[in-house]
């Protein structure tokens, strides 16, 4: 399937734009490259350009920016309190980052950059170092007391405190398989019952229909995921903060 | 899967990631979330100032509203007073004029009591003098003597008595 330039994996390949070999490795420019800026560019349009008269009453952009703003700052407080506000920024942009990557997957014929692992991962690896350092830093080694669930018999212990390990250092892995397979799947799934549509003739109308629909799906889609990838980041931090 | 094959890819994705990321988080932190959190902040100064300043004129207008209410009180207070005031001075003018109008009457009726009397008196004094007068004809008439009209008219006065 790799090999078929039709397939419905073949929107995930990333394509060389413009070749940057730094000390033997290829720093290129890719579509992966150019849908990243697309996404920031979008992402500092609203947040910048929307708020530029800072209106006293917003208009439909400022407002977007408020609410994104709001939306994000609520999270935070929510679920990590008045300590979280240093992360906010960091928090803050992830989201926005992850949710305009995502939506601007959605347009026909770009490229989804949270679609490949290596972005998922790489972003989720340093939510995962940062906030175990963070952990560290605000508790130094009483930060293993986290592997310990409290109110739990010693007996218990040799069985739970690796299930504890292992279920920590998984979070990267689940934080980033979580975004990267939900892409993948959508948008693989969408672009097989697209390949129905012209193949089926009159009939291909349902497959249409199942699209549509669809496309609509993938967009709440690419909310909840940014949605997810913030707030699990949030609740890392909180974990990390607070321990239990 | 491109994303599992293209191995030689990750270095660029990574290393781009981290650029543009790098400068969003930037942007964000120097222009975009400062400059938001000034918006949300200026609109919730200005929806506090407003509030107050409804407070204030509230307190002001309900100032207003007991110093109009003392104001009527007052009024009324003065009216009732008056009014009292004149209600006690009508009545004793009242009482003043009966007063002098009994006076009056009570004299008019002594005058004319006397008037009454007097009438009395000059008419039984007629009616007298008018009985000698008939007593005297009525003498020389029937007996045909002469009496003098003095003794006429203490006999009628006599007969009358």
């Amino acid at each position: 399937m790799a090999g078929d330039a039709h397939g419905p994996l073949e929107q995930f390949r990333i394509k060389e734009l413009v070749d940057i070999p730094v000390a033997g490795v290829q720093l290129d420019i890719t579509n992966s490259t150019v849908w990243m800026v697309v996404a920031a560019a979008g992402v500092i349009a609203v947040m910048v350009g929307g708020t530029r008269k800072r209106a006293l009453v917003p208009g439909r952009l400022q407002s977007i920016a408020e609410l994104a703003y709001e939306f994000i700052a609520g999270m935070v407080r929510d679920t990590v309190g008045d300590e979280g506000r240093k992360y906010f920024p960091l928090i803050f942009t992830l989201f926005m980052f992850i949710l305009f990557g995502n939506l601007a997957g959605m347009i026909p014929y770009s490229f989804t950059f949270t679609s490949h692992i290596a972005v998922t991962f790489a972003m989720a690896a340093v939510v995962f170092v940062g906030v175990t350092v963070l952990g560290f830093i605000k508790h130094g080694m009483h930060f293993f007391s986290f592997f310990v669930p409290p109110g739990v018999s010693v007996f218990m212990w040799p069985l739970l405190i690796p299930i504890e390990i292992i279920s920590y250092l998984s979070r990267p892995i689940s934080l980033s398989v979580r975004l990267f397979a939900n892409m993948l799947a959508g948008h693989t799934l969408l672009k097989v019952f697209a390949g129905f549509v012209p193949a089926l003739g009159v009939a291909g109308i349902l497959p249409l229909a199942f699209v549509s629909a669809l496309t609509g799906l993938e967009i709440v889609i690419a909310f909840l995921q940014a949605y997810v990838f913030a707030i699990l980041t949030c609740l890392y931090i909180n974990d990390a903060l607070h321990l239990h | 899967m491109p994303q599992l094959e293209q191995i030689s890819t990750y270095a660029s994705q990574i290393f781009w990631l981290v650029v543009v990321f790098a400068v969003l988080l930037g942007v964000m932190l120097r222009v975009a979330l400062p400059r938001v959190q000034g918006i949300l902040e200026a609109r919730q100064k200005r929806i506090d100032d407003d509030l107050a300043r409804a407070a204030a004129l509230r307190d002001e207008a309900e100032g207003v509203l007991r110093a109009y209410e003392q104001a009527q009180a007052d009024a009324r207070a003065e009216a009732r007073r008056l009014l009292r005031e004149q209600q006690e001075a009508a009545a004793a003018e009242a009482a003043a004029r009966h007063a002098a109008l009994g006076e009056r009457i009570a004299g008019d009726a002594e005058a004319a009591e006397a008037r009454i009397a007097e009438a009395r008196r000059q008419a039984l004094a007629g009616i007298e003098a008018a009985a000698g007068e008939v007593a005297q004809a009525m003498t020389a008439r029937l007996i045909g003597v002469e009496v003098d009209a003095d003794e006429a008219a203490n006999a009628a006065r006599q007969a009358g008595a």
